[in-house]
């Protein structure tokens, strides 16, 4: 491409529109958490007084700092499980040959497409016999199922990435199948499995369903629940800052992970889905 | 012959070919740790999932509500006699339906623009890379909100710009359309960032071949590009078009299914939690997995998509 | 330090694919033997077969006489190269010429001082604590062989190892190979589709085509005494020409006139009981121009073709002339398409390459005379591709 000055012109143009695109409804929840209540209903974009009393105000509320231990905790614990389960199936199925295979993959695509409300009723009686209602376990567990078939995909790419003789000169040079894996394979993808991790976490961190469904009180409700049953402090005060300063704290991990792990979270995403 | 190897392997996994001596050492201990590295994964997830599934078509065969614990009975095929006449189970389709077809088509064309942007740009590639995987990772609830209160008469800046006396989300097509707005926002980089990778598969060569055939720019994407595409397209219309059908997070934020904007999803949700009626949240949810499945048989078998990680894809 | 016997060993797939039919070998110890061929008979599976990377599915492997078809390549004691090095990319090269020492749980110090050995050995000593990132072709090769060389193993299985370098290198390395094994003395399997690596390393070469042995020999009894059409179309660069012959009672009549046929080549037919339309090859470097009579007055029983010469090729130390023979029709023959695979186009109209000593005036377009020896032509039976003209 020619880097003529009226080319730098229109790509620059065009890069503006998809930065528009993608920044002006962030920057619109941003303004309004800074707006006073008195504010907030002007309609302006930005505010013309700022305040940080909405993040004050969401910090003192119990209710959403136990969304957000919530949110970390049981993000975090289902990653770490997903990810280590998931690393065991992924170079299974990249790399070993044994009967069932096929079933395995078979399995993670099923549970890839499943739409969860189905799995909402049923585990919403059945985790109400086992007591496992309204406590992290109970969220823990649907979130490994949604995040392992993202795990098993996006890492046996990067194991598939890893060349065969690698492995095929561990075992030459004396290795059994577990030191092979554990001495060669592991250590070369480890970068892919940070990216997994970022993904499943940010799953994990999203889901809504399971959170409103499978809680009854701040005890498991993860913070994109919480949010949602803000009333603000009196039945007279209007919420609206409040939920948008709480949307803007949920949205910094992300965004974060988007600014350190660009390049890792692009490959992340995208492998496995094209294959020419 | 490397090849000729892996699928013979392949075959071996059906169950061995005649005359085969009985595997080595080597070929069982190889046997032996693929099923113990997938025995927690598939365990979790037939745990959490296959038999949640049983029971959801065994409560879908029952009356079961919680309000009247007395009364539950086996019933045949009542629930879905029931979901199935129902004008509420109907219109839901209807709008998820629609919500469905209206995102993914018009995520495909502004994906496409916006990875070609991406793909092309001779400015700033990092950072509009970067920028736009935040709609792609916001929470989709805490966007939902973002757009709800720019709607909200009065607090929004969009409607500000409508006539006054307009709130969009009480009414049922524009709710609609302030639905679909959200999703395409918060998704289309994720498309976009699949049209890119599929982008990547079409040789610099094949291009400047056409352009020196005399081909325009705009023949040269409908001619070379898009047809060396078409796996990736595919792929991102699958993934995308599950993916929308389960919409929940944003109708239940934006308008919790009023005037009726209420998805399959949403409506399970309500018959469920709202309802507590087990035997009809089951069925909704038992059909909606239904259809996710036959979406899903025709894109694989009428479109021949090829799902990330199966063989077809996987294979090089 | 062994002896790899290898007896009726086959490699059957289970969709009915054979790819190694019923092989039987004797490697001797401190033997560099090639396993050569074109792609798809068999070779790599063979190597692999021995370094119990895939199954054998049936018949007997033996390292020093101990049957190991059912044991881990772990245990075999045996270290292989591979064509595309395999070096672990997160290690230095120290790390990854003691990998086998780490995993055989030996010394510290012991291993460090084999790992300087082998790297003495291979003058790769600077670059001991670099990532393989960062060293070139040649280098590399050279650590996977140090990796190989390291723990002193029973045997060396060579997986097409010069297959990635440069025409040059490749000779470079060709040679460093060569010395090694001749200095270690470890027996050493060689895997290669490139008949000129074969001819120049090996002391023995076995040479497949569809999973079945054609040969096993010296290189000079590969070129010399070619069991079949196979060998013969695949040993020697150029290859061998071949046309349509005809038996008749004055000799055999081909588009080079009628040749008388020797003594010994009659009584060889009539043992093999030859058809009257053979297959006639005769190599390139059995033709001469005849202004140069290198043959001079000696051979009386020297004959004479002149054709005309459509291209000639100057190498400096020899010249190639290509003669078009003016007749139509090629040999059709599977066994000479598996042998070219990949190495020019058949022609149609019939062509003769003929090896020249340099000083041949041989020039494009005009006639040339070339004399040859009619004893050196092979005759080949052209259904089976069987040699006529050797007593096997």
């Amino acid at each position: 491409m020619d880097r003529t000055p009226a080319g730098v012109v229109r790509w620059s143009l065009l890069d503006l529109a998809v930065l528009l695109y993608a920044l002006i409804p962030v920057a619109w929840i941003a303004a309004l958490s800074f707006k006073t209540p008195r504010t907030i209903p002007d309609g302006r974009f930005w505010p013309d007084e700022w305040t940080l009393s909405n993040y004050r105000g969401i910090f003192d509320n119990g209710d959403f700092l136990h969304g957000l231990v919530n949110s970390i905790g049981i993000g975090l614990i289902a990653t770490l499980i997903a990810i280590v389960v998931g690393t065991m199936a992924a170079y299974a199925v990249a790399r070993l040959a044994f009967p069932g295979r096929r079933l395995v993959i078979g399995l993670s695509l099923l549970i890839a497409m499943f739409p969860q409300i189905s799995l909402v009723t049923p585990l919403f009686e059945i985790e109400r016999a086992l007591g496992l209602f309204n406590t992290w376990p109970g969220l823990i567990l649907p979130y490994i199922t949604f995040a392992l078939p993202l795990t098993i995909y996006t890492l046996s790419t990067f194991f598939r990435e890893i060349p065969w003789d690698l492995e095929k000169a561990a075992k030459m040079d004396g290795a059994t199948p577990l030191q092979a894996f554990r001495l060669v394979i592991v250590p070369l993808a480890a970068p892919g499995v940070v990216t997994t991790a970022i993904l499943a976490f940010i799953v994990c961190w999203n889901d809504f369903l399971f959170s409103i469904s499978l809680t009854s009180s701040s005890r498991a409700r993860t913070a994109p629940a919480t949010i949602s049953f803000f009333t603000g402090s009196s039945q007279f005060e209007d919420p609206t800052g409040s939920i948008a300063a709480a949307a803007i704290v949920v949205t910094i991990p992300i965004v974060l992970f988007v600014l350190l792990f660009q390049r890792r979270i692009v490959a992340g995403l995208t492998s496995g889905a094209v294959k020419g | 012959m490397t090849s000729g190897i892996t699928r013979a392997t392949a075959w071996e996994e059906l169950g061995g070919g005649p005359g085969r001596a009985s595997p080595s050492a080597n070929r069982r201990s190889e046997r032996r740790l693929g099923w113990w590295l997938c025995a927690p994964a598939a365990l979790v997830m037939l745990l959490v999932t296959g038999w949640p599934i049983v029971y959801s078509v065994l409560l879908s065969l029952q009356r079961y509500d919680l309000r009247f614990p007395g009364r539950k009975a086996w019933i045949g095929f009542d629930n879905y006699g029931t979901v199935l006449t129902s004008r509420f189970w109907w219109n839901a389709f209807a709008v998820t339906a629609l919500i469905t077809v209206l995102s993914v088509a018009v995520e495909l064309v502004l994906g496409m623009a916006i990875a070609l942007v991406m793909y092309r740009t001779i400015v700033g590639r990092g950072l509009v890379r970067t920028l736009v995987l935040i709609p792609y990772g916001i929470v989709t609830v805490a966007a939902a909100y973002g757009w709800k209160y720019a709607w909200t008469p009065g607090t929004g800046w969009l409607a500000r710009l409508l006539p006054a006396g307009n709130a969009p989300l009480t009414e049922h097509w524009p709710a609609i359309g302030i639905i679909v707005l959200a999703e395409i926002w918060k998704t289309t980089p994720f498309m976009a960032l699949l049209l890119m990778a599929g982008l990547a598969l079409v040789p610099e060569d094949a291009l400047r071949a056409a352009s020196m055939d005399g081909a325009t720019a705009w023949q040269r994407f409908t001619r070379i590009t898009v047809p060396l595409m078409r796996p990736a397209i595919l792929a991102a219309l699958l993934f995308r078009t599950l993916d929308a059908f389960r919409i929940f997070d944003d109708i239940f934020v934006l308008t919790g299914g009023a005037q009726n904007t209420g998805s399959v999803s949403v409506i399970a949700y309500h018959n469920l939690i709202g309802g507590l009626n087990l035997g009809i949240g089951s069925t909704m949810s038992v059909l909606i997995f239904l259809t996710v499945a036959v979406i899903a048989f025709v894109f694989v078998k009428v479109l021949g998509t090829s799902a990330p990680g199966t063989d077809a894809a996987g294979r090089r | 330090m062994a002896e790899i016997v290898l007896d009726g060993v086959t490699k059957r797939y289970p969709d009915g694919t054979t790819a190694v039919q019923d092989l039987d070998l004797t490697i001797a110890d401190r033997e560099f033997i090639i396993l050569v061929g074109p792609s798809g008979c068999g070779k790599s599976t063979t190597l692999n077969m021995i370094a119990g990377l895939e199954d054998i599915s049936e018949g007997e492997l033996l390292i020093d006489g101990v049957r190991v078809n059912d044991r881990a390549p772990r245990d075999r004691d045996i270290a292989m190269v591979f064509q595309s090095y395999a070096l672990y990319p997160h290690m230095t090269v120290r790390q990854n010429i003691g990998f086998p020492l780490r995993l055989a749980k030996v010394g510290k110090e012991e291993a460090h001082s084999k790992i300087e050995e082998a790297a003495r050995i291979l003058g790769i000593e600077p670059f001991l604590d670099r990532r393989p990132a960062h060293l070139s072709g040649g280098q590399r090769q050279r650590v996977a062989m140090g990796r190989a060389i390291v723990r002193n193993p029973k045997a060396f299985l060579m997986d097409e190892p010069l297959s990635n370098l440069d025409a040059k290198l490749r000779v470079q390395m060709r040679t460093m190979i060569s010395r090694l094994q001749h200095q270690l003395g470890t027996t050493t399997v060689y895997v290669t589709h490139d008949q000129t690596e074969a001819m120049t390393l090996g002391d023995r070469i076995v040479l497949m085509r569809r999973g079945v042995v054609q040969q096993v020999g010296t290189p000079e009894e590969l070129y010399d005494h070619p069991h079949n059409l196979f060998v013969a179309g695949f040993i020697g660069s150029p290859s061998m020409n071949f046309m349509p012959a005809d038996i008749t009672g004055e000799g055999l009549r081909t588009v080079l006139g009628t040749i008388p046929l020797s003594a010994r080549v009659r009584r060889a037919l009539e043992a093999h009981r030859a058809p009257s339309r053979v297959i006639m090859g005769i190599r390139p470097e059995t033709f001469e121009d005849a202004r140069l009579a290198r043959h001079g007055d000696a051979a009386e029983h020297v004959r004479t073709f002149t054709g005309r010469v459509e291209i000639v090729e100057s190498l400096g130390a020899e010249k190639f002339a290509y003669l078009d023979l003016e007749a139509e029709g090629a040999i059709d023959s599977a066994h000479l398409a598996e042998a070219f695979q990949g190495s020019g186009p058949v022609h149609r109209r019939a062509q003769l390459i003929a090896r020249l000593d340099p000083r041949s005036r041989a020039h494009e377009g005009r006639p040339l005379e070339l004399e040859y020896d009619p004893d050196a032509v092979h005759l080949f039976e052209p259904d089976t591709g069987l040699n006529l003209t050797e007593d096997t």
